[in-house]
C-alpha cells in the first residue's frame, strides 16, 4: 500500500474507532442520524473520495476510496457514505455541482426502473424505487437512467420524492422513493464510460468493500472472543475444532478481501463490470459461511443484542441481496464467459491483471 | 493476533511478451493433446516435453546462471507456470525439482553439489522425487524412523518411504532420514540427502491408486550406502531444511488449477443451451477462479520481494483445494451425466478423471488439516 493510502487508513480508522461506538450504533437503530460522525467525514474530505479537488472533493482514486469504504464496513458505520462516494463521483463525472450532505442513490433494486423525461428545458423524473439507502435522511438523490439513448445522471432533492420508510435487518434506512414527474435539480450526459447501470455495477462494487470489511472485523473479533472465552479450564480457542473453523473464516475474509480490492483497481482502469460480478460473487459467499462460523464460535452470547457481532452480521445479511445478490452477478459472470468460449477464459482472465478489462461476448 | 496480508500484484507488461511465448510453445506442443490428456496437468510425466521446457530456459529460471539458470525473477517464472497448468501440460517429471529439490540445493546444498545436480535439472534431463512420508508417519512428519546410521565415508540407510511419487521414474530423491535418535526430541536429528535412486540395497515397489494409476511408489532401503558429500545442509539440520522445502511445495499456483480442465468442459457443455443454473455455476466458479488467481499472484509477489509468505501460501492452498474439489462436485450436482473413464465425452471422461482424483487434492502437500493448523498459528490461537 502506498504511504499516503496508509495514511488514509489510519485517519479513517481513527475516525471510526471514536465515533461509532456501540452506544452510536445502537442510537442509529433507533433512528437518531449521527450527525457527529457525519461532519467529521465531510471536514476530513472523506464523503468526496472521488470528486476533483478542482470541484472541491479529495481527487482521490478507486484504490483511496477502498480504503475508506472498507473501513466504513469495517466499523459498521451507520451513515451513507458508501453511497455519498458513488453519488460525487457520478455527479462530477457528468460535469455536475457536488452538494454537500449526505447523498444516496436510486434505483438499488435491479426490478426498479425509474424514467427521465424531457418537460421544455429541464427534466421529470417518474417512477418507483423500493430499499433506497437514507432515501429520506439523504439531501439528494443520484439517479442514473437512460434518456435519448445515452446514459443520463440526475440530482433530485430527496424531499421532491414521496418517500415511506422502511429498514433492512441491520436496521438502516431503506426507504422507497416515489417520483411523479418530479422535477429535477440538474442532469447531464454521464462521464465518459459511464453506462446506464453504473449504479447497479458501482453500488455493488462498494458494497463489496463494505462486505469485506465487515468480515475482517469479524475475523477479529472472533480471534479475540475464542482466546478469551474459557471453557473445560481452558480458553476454546485452543480446541482444534474451533482453530479449524477459523481457519476456514480466515480463508473467506481473505478472498474477500482481495476480491474486493481487485475490483477497485479494475475501476480505476474503467469497465470493471465483471471483475465487480466476480468481486460481489465470492464477497457474498464469503459472508454466508463467515456470519455462520463467527455466530457458532461465539454461541449464545454472540445472539444477543447486547453482543456486538450482529452489527457486522445482519449487516452481511443484508448487503449480500443489495445492487444484486450472487446469484443475479453469477448469471451475469456465467453469461459473459460462456459467451467468450472456454478457449478465451483464461487468455481473458490473464489480460486482466496486466490490461484494462474483461472484453465483453464476441 | 497476527494478521495475514495480500498485498494485490500486477505483473510487470514485461512479462506479456514471455506469456505469448509460453503460450505459443504450448499450442504446438499440446496440439492434439485430448481433453483426459489436459486434466492430468501435473500429473502428467513427459520427459521428452521436460527437455523441450528445459531448452526453453524455463527451468529453473529464477537460478543463478552458473548453475545453469536464468536468472528472471519470480513473476515470470510464475507466467511460465501458470500457463503450463491452466493448458494442462505434463511438467510432472521437472516440476518437483524446479519447484523444490532445486531451490533446497541452492539454498542448503554444497557447490560441489550444486555444480553436479542444478545444470542438468536446468536442462530438463534430472528428475527429482522425494523421500519424506512413512508407513507410520504422514503429517507427523518429524516422527520418521528411516536411520541414516555413520558408516565408513558416509551413512547407511535403513527403512521404508511411501508415497514416493515417480520414484520409479526418477533417477534421484532427496530425502528426509533419522541420522540420530534423541529421546523425546523428535524434531532433532533429523538430515537430508541427496539418493541415488539406483543404489545397491533400494527396492521400489508400486502403489496403484484407486484409478489404477501409478502414480505412487513404496521405497524400501536395506543397507543402502549414501557417501558423506550426498548430505545436503548440515547433520541435524533436516528439520528447519524440509520446512522450508514445504513452504517452496506449497506457495505455487498449482493447488489452485487442477480442476480447471473439467470448468473448460462445463462452459462448452452450458455454451450449448445456456440455462440459468448452468450459467449462475459457470459465473460462480469464474469467480472464484479468478479471485484465487489474485491471491495467488499475491503470494509470487511476495516472494518476490523476499518475503516469508507462510502463512498467506497455507491460506491459498486451503482455499484451492477446496475450489479444486468443489468443480467436480458441483458439475456432477448440476448435470445428468455418469462420470466415466473408458467411454463417454469429454465431459464425462473429464468428470470421471477428477472425481477420482479430487481426494488427493487437499492430501498432498499437506493436509487440510495440517494447513488450518498453520493458519490457526498465524492467527494467535496455538
Amino acid at each position: 500500500m502506498s504511504e499516503l493510502r496508509t495514511l488514509l487508513a489510519d485517519t479513517v480508522t481513527r475516525l471510526f474507532t471514536d465515533l461509532v461506538t456501540k452506544e452510536a450504533l445502537e442510537a442509529a437503530e433507533q433512528g437518531a442520524w449521527p450527525d457527529r460522525l457525519w461532519q467529521a467525514l465531510e471536514e476530513g474530505g472523506l464523503t468526496l473520495s472521488l470528486v476533483p479537488e478542482a470541484a472541491g472533493g479529495a481527487g482521490g482514486t478507486w484504490a483511496d476510496a477502498y480504503v475508506v469504504v472498507r473501513a466504513a464496513g469495517r466499523h459498521a458505520a451507520p451513515v451513507p457514505l458508501a453511497e455519498t462516494i458513488v453519488a460525487g463521483w457520478l455527479l462530477a463525472g457528468a460535469g455536475l455541482p457536488v452538494p454537500l450532505g449526505p447523498l444516496t442513490l436510486a434505483p438499488v433494486r435491479t426490478d426498479d426502473r425509474l424514467r427521465l423525461s424531457r418537460a421544455g428545458g429541464s427534466w421529470r423524473l417518474s417512477g418507483t424505487a423500493t430499499r433506497v439507502p437514507w432515501g429520506k435522511a439523504a439531501g439528494h438523490v443520484v439517479v442514473v437512467s437512460e434518456a435519448e439513448q445515452r446514459p443520463l445522471v440526475a440530482l433530485v432533492a430527496a424531499d421532491a420524492a414521496r418517500a415511506t420508510a422502511d429498514r433492512n435487518l441491520a436496521l438502516e434506512p431503506r426507504d422507497t422513493l416515489v417520483f411523479a414527474d418530479t422535477p429535477v435539480a440538474a442532469a447531464a450526459p454521464a462521464g465518459p464510460g459511464v453506462p446506464a447501470r453504473a449504479l447497479h455495477i458501482y453500488g455493488a462494487l462498494v458494497r463489496a468493500a463494505q462486505m469485506a470489511g465487515a468480515l475482517a472485523g469479524m475475523l477479529q473479533q472472533s480471534v479475540r472472543y475464542v482466546t478469551e472465552r474459557r471453557q473445560f479450564g481452558r480458553p476454546i480457542g485452543s480446541f482444534q475444532a474451533i482453530q479449524h473453523a477459523l481457519a476456514v473464516l480466515a480463508g473467506h475474509a481473505a478472498a474477500a478481501g482481495i476480491a474486493s480490492e481487485h475490483a477497485f483497481r479494475a475501476a480505476d482502469r474503467g469497465e470493471p463490470e465483471l471483475d465487480v460480478a466476480a468481486a460481489k460473487i465470492r464477497v457474498g459467499e464469503a459472508a454466508g459461511v463467515a456470519a455462520g462460523i463467527a455466530h457458532q464460535v461465539h454461541g449464545a452470547i454472540g445472539f444477543t443484542y447486547e453482543h456486538s457481532l450482529h452489527f457486522w452480521t445482519r449487516r452481511l445479511w443484508s448487503w449480500r441481496a443489495e445492487f444484486g445478490s450472487e446469484s443475479r452477478w453469477a448469471a451475469e459472470l456465467g453469461r459473459a464467459v460462456v459467451g467468450r468460449g472456454a478457449d478465451a477464459l483464461w487468455s481473458d482472465l490473464t489480460a486482466r491483471s496486466t490490461a484494462s478489462s474483461f472484453p465483453t461476448p464476441a | 493476533m497476527a494478521v495475514f496480508h495480500f498485498e494485490l500484484r500486477d505483473l510487470p507488461p514485461e512479462t506479456q511478451a514471455l506469456r505469448s511465448e509460453v503460450r505459443e510453445f504450448l499450442g504446438q506442443t499440446l496440439a492434439g493433446r485430448t481433453a483426459i490428456g489436459r486434466a492430468g496437468s501435473w500429473g502428467g510425466f513427459d520427459p521428452e516435453f521436460s527437455l523441450k521446457v528445459g531448452a526453453r530456459g524455463w527451468i529453473g529460471m529464477t537460478w543463478p546462471k552458473r548453475y545453469g539458470g536464468h536468472e528472471r525473477t519470480f513473476l515470470e517464472r510464475y507466467v511460465v507456470l501458470e500457463e503450463m497448468l491452466a493448458a494442462g501440460a505434463p511438467v510432472s517429471a521437472h516440476w518437483i525439482a524446479d519447484r523444490q529439490s532445486g531451490p533446497l540445493l541452492l539454498r542448503f546444498g554444497t557447490e560441489e553439489q550444486r555444480q553436479r545436480f542444478l545444470p542438468a535439472i536446468t536442462r530438463g534431463e534430472l528428475h527429482f522425487a522425494i523421500g519424506m512420508s512413512e508407513p507410520d508417519s504422514g503429517s507427523d512428519l518429524a516422527s520418521i524412523r528411516t536411520r541414516a546410521a555413520r558408516a565408513d565415508g558416509g551413512y547407511l540407510v535403513n527403512g521404508t518411504k511411501v508415497w514416493t511419487s515417480n520414484a520409479h521414474r526418477c533417477r534421484w530423491a532427496i530425502a528426509l532420514f533419522r541420522t540420530r535418535v534423541v529421546p523425546d526430541k523428535k524434531h532433532e536429528g533429523l538430515s537430508q540427502f541427496l539418493v541415488d535412486l539406483r543404489s545397491p540395497g533400494i527396492t521400489i515397489r508400486p502403489i496403484i491408486d484407486l484409478a489404477g494409476s501409478h502414480h505412487f511408489n513404496e521405497v524400501v532401503f536395506q543397507d543402502v550406502f549414501v557417501p558423506e558429500d550426498l548430505r545436503v545442509g548440515g547433520e541435524g539440520d533436516g528439520w528447519k531444511q524440509v520446512t522450508t522445502e514445504l513452504a517452496f511445495e506449497r506457495s505455487g499456483p498449482e493447488r489452485y488449477l487442477s480442476s480447471i480442465a473439467l470448468l473448460l468442459e462445463l462452459i462448452r457443455h452450458v455454451g450449448k443451451d445456456p440455462d440459468e443454473r448452468g450459467l449462475v455455476l459457470v459465473g460462480r466458479l469464474v469467480a472464484h477462479l479468478a479471485t484465487l488467481r489474485q491471491m495467488s499472484l499475491s503470494v509470487a509477489g511476495m516472494l518476490q520481494a523476499g518475503e516469508n509468505p507462510n502463512l498467506e501460501a497455507a491460506l491459498v492452498k486451503d482455499l484451492g483445494t477446496t475450489f479444486e474439489q468443489e468443480i467436480p462436485e458441483a458439475v456432477h450436482a448440476l448435470l445428468d451425466l455418469e462420470p466415466t473413464t473408458t467411454s463417454g465425452s469429454d465431459l464425462q471422461q473429464v468428470l470421471g478423471y477428477l472425481v477420482q482424483r479430487a481426494p488427493s487434492f487437499s492430501l498432498r502437500g499437506g493436509t487440510r488439516e495440517v494447513l488450518r493448523g498453520i493458519i490457526a498459528r498465524g492467527l494467535g490461537l496455538r
